[in-house]
């Protein structure tokens, strides 16, 4: 099935939550217009709120490829697009000396697809096995602005040009999800060639949804009282808030020790799973992991 | 593509019979007012993002309210803060556009002069300033004496040294108008040299150390696969960026302002590298003036920064205003290794637990943090107060920055990565 073909929004909504991941209504809209409209999708937010997952989901979801780009400082054309494999070039070079090969029909074949190793970029390019792919762009925050400003040409006509070969243009183009914690602001001119979505932490009842998809092993029970928990601890003032992510590794944790109810000791023992931070495990050691326990566990009580 | 401005004109415009637009020309016409409405409250609008919002609207269709907002949001939303704006503009539109229309107009014109008048202000009150050069050096009246009494022992110096010297060790806080004005000019044209950092991208370079296959195999092609010379890749630079934070509370009223023009000529000066410049006042509570520091002139722009600090010569809260930071700003804006300069005295009445908790995680997150404190001039200081007893463990250099030399002497700190400044002498002061 084509992603241009996909109806409505709540298709795409039944779509996601097919590979158990639980939107709202807010990113099913972007992510629908973004499948329709061939348009790169830009996620923005916290760290664990789930943006890397839903590009996993589309791309399982519609049966297609994923190519994952990681970005890093440094990041440059040779790890994100293509580079020569010089090892079998200087064999090749070698070879030709000793067959006495001419040094015309060397260069035609030194600087030919069987000596091109493809990075991400140019894979996503390429046409696929079940249509074009989903390339991930991963915490596009951490490259630096030259990157930037070289997705912007990649992603504005989905062709790359390789000097020795050519351009290679994408039959179709690919599905591209781009993603930043927002560790630094990227240019607007990227952004402005982009859907645009800010995902912010769910409420009780979506995380909720979202736990009893991703551990459906865990009791009901448990896991009202492991988001209530969580929640609470989001209002707190801590240096890194818990994401979804964390309340779904904390679940996992809780499983594997055999915890049917939350309690201020078992909290104290796993609060590493959700707290990353010696500051902020400092300060939900003692009375205070217990206040937030009550708290949640009465709310859930009158809910 | 229509150029940029196209769509500001008129609504017709965008109906030409070219553009991929669809039948119902209400909907077009609405759009584009509501493109109006966004890019006067400050969103970045441009007649591309229409054109994409009209596609977008016609992909999602009208069936829900919900949709509608969130298909909108997609397209003219690129950022968290504007989230609210765009949530305000699109309560009041498409309840009543007339309404909205209505809103700007009375608003707008109110809003321009306003901006209108700043601008003129600094721009007279320097003409003032030039026209009673003499009258206005006589406004603090104690300062007089205070001159006369100098003036006796100066005299010697002023042989010796030019005005510009004596001027830049002399303390600000001492200054009289004439000579903070003539340390303005100097602190305008001052500058702060940085070093560039090492990235982990590489260059071409005949001198470098790693080979570099890719060129050089392109060039064996030239001499029929044979490799002549080696080409060569090292590392490139980047520049760091800069943030500072400065303590504008009142008993750091005459400093504050003097390191404010400092930074406004770092900020503004270009190829002296520094990637980006940061800048937050503090007092009681924390603000962001960095959109300010860009206006070029210097007046202006401290100006717009004071009336966005509301907290000028208050109280003093530190710890607080650093967990602001810390928690707000600083993955922000120190993501990339930044240098943080910390201008403050350190009094600081809150509890010094939590000021040495943020100030610990102040220089986990940044290259290097730098403290310049100005009551450092004078030669008895120690460190006694809990608030300086409190920070000193947790900063890379402490520094005074109560002259223009002193804050020359700056340059100096960013330079060498091993530099202590006064921190050594203090802290064995504080363990003996």
């Amino acid at each position: 099935m084509s992603h241009r073909d996909i109806a409505s929004i709540d298709a795409v909504q039944a779509l996601l939550a097919g590979q158990n991941y639980i939107c709202g209504r807010s990113l099913a809209t972007v992510t629908f217009l973004a499948l329709k409209l061939g348009r790169p999708l830009f996620l923005e937010g916290e760290a664990g709120t789930g943006k890397t997952e839903i590009a996993k989901a589309i791309a399982a979801a519609l049966g297609r490829r994923l190519i994952r780009l990681q970005c890093y400082e440094g990041l440059d054309a040779a790890s994100a697009v293509y580079e020569w494999n010089f090892a079998a070039q200087m064999v090749a070079i070698r070879a030709a000396e000793a067959s006495g090969t001419g040094a015309e029909t060397l260069r035609a074949d030194l600087f030919g697809p069987e000596y091109l190793i493809e990075r991400p970029l140019l894979q996503a390019m390429r046409p696929q096995d079940g249509g074009p792919p989903v390339l991930l762009i991963d915490e596009i925050d951490r490259t630096d602005e030259p990157f930037e400003a070289f997705l912007l040409e990649a992603l504005g006509d989905f062709q790359v040009t390789i000097p020795e070969l050519g351009t290679v243009k994408a039959p179709e183009p690919p599905i591209v999800i781009l993603t930043s914690n927002r560790t630094r602001e990227v240019h607007d001119a990227l952004k402005r060639r982009c859907l645009y979505h800010w995902v912010d932490y769910p409420n009780f009842a979506r995380e909720t949804e979202i736990l009893q998809a991703r551990v459906p092993e865990a009791a009901a029970d448990l896991s009202r009282e492991v988001v209530a928990f969580v929640q609470r601890l989001r209002g707190e003032d801590l240096f890194k808030r818990p994401g979804v992510a964390e309340t779904i590794d904390w679940a996992k944790c809780l499983l594997a020790l055999d915890v049917i109810a939350l309690s201020p000791e078992v909290i104290a023992d796993t609060l590493g799973a959700i707290l990353k931070y010696q500051d902020d495990i400092a300060r939900l050691q003692g009375s205070e992991a217990k206040r937030l326990l009550d708290d949640a566990k009465k709310a859930l009580e009158t809910a | 593509m229509k150029p940029p401005g196209a769509a500001k004109s008129e609504t017709q415009d965008l109906a030409e019979p070219t553009l991929p637009l669809p039948d119902d020309p209400k909907l077009t016409a609405n759009l584009t007012h509501f493109a109006r409405a966004l890019r006067k409250a400050g969103l970045p609008v441009g007649p591309g993002r229409v054109l994409t919002a009209i596609e977008a609207v016609q992909a999602a269709g009208f069936t829900r309210r919900e949709d509608f907002y969130w298909t909108l949001h997609s397209v003219f939303v690129s950022r968290p803060e504007e989230r609210q704006v765009f949530h305000q503009v699109f309560r009041l539109f498409w309840r009543d556009p007339r309404y909205m229309e209505h809103m700007m107009a009375l608003l707008l014109p109110a809003v321009r002069g306003v901006q209108e008048e700043e601008r003129a202000a600094s721009a007279a009150k320097r003409a003032a300033e030039a026209l009673l050069d003499g009258a206005e050096a006589s406004a603090p009246p104690q300062r007089e004496e205070e001159r006369d009494e100098d003036a006796l022992i100066e005299i010697d110096a002023s042989f010796t040294a030019s005005v510009e010297e004596k001027l830049r060790a002399l303390d600000f806080e001492q200054m009289t108008a004439d000579e903070a004005a003539q340390a303005r000019r100097m602190l305008a044209r001052l500058s702060l040299p940085v070093k560039p950092l090492k990235t982990r991208r590489l260059r071409a370079d005949p001198l470098g150390l790693r080979p570099d296959w890719r060129r050089t195999l392109r060039g064996a092609m030239r001499t029929g696969g044979e490799v002549l010379t080696l080409a060569r890749r090292k590392p490139a630079t980047r520049w760091p960026a800069l943030v500072v934070l400065c303590d504008i509370s009142g008993s750091m009223a005459s400093y504050s302002r003097m390191v404010l023009h400092f930074v406004h000529a770092v900020a503004n000066r270009q190829g002296q590298g520094w990637a980006r410049v940061h800048a937050f006042t503090f007092g009681t509570r924390l603000t962001n003036i960095s959109r300010h520091l860009r206006t070029r002139d210097v007046d202006a722009a401290l100006n717009a920064a004071g009336h966005e600090a509301r907290d000028w010569q208050g109280g003093t809260r530190i710890g607080a205003c650093l967990h602001d930071f810390n928690r707000d700003w600083s993955r922000r804006v120190l993501g990339q290794g930044a240098v943080v300069l910390l201008i403050t005295d350190g009094l600081d009445r809150d509890d010094p637990a939590l000021l040495a908790k943020e100030m610990e995680r102040l220089q986990l997150s940044a290259r290097r943090l730098i403290w310049l404190n100005p009551l450092l001039r004078w030669d008895g200081f120690a460190p006694r107060a809990q608030g300086v007893r409190a920070m000193l463990p947790h900063v890379d250099t402490l520094r005074a920055g109560h002259s223009i030399a002193s804050l020359e002497a700056l340059a100096e700190a960013l330079s060498d990565p091993r530099d202590r400044g006064e921190k050594a002498r203090l802290m064995a002061m504080l363990n003996g």
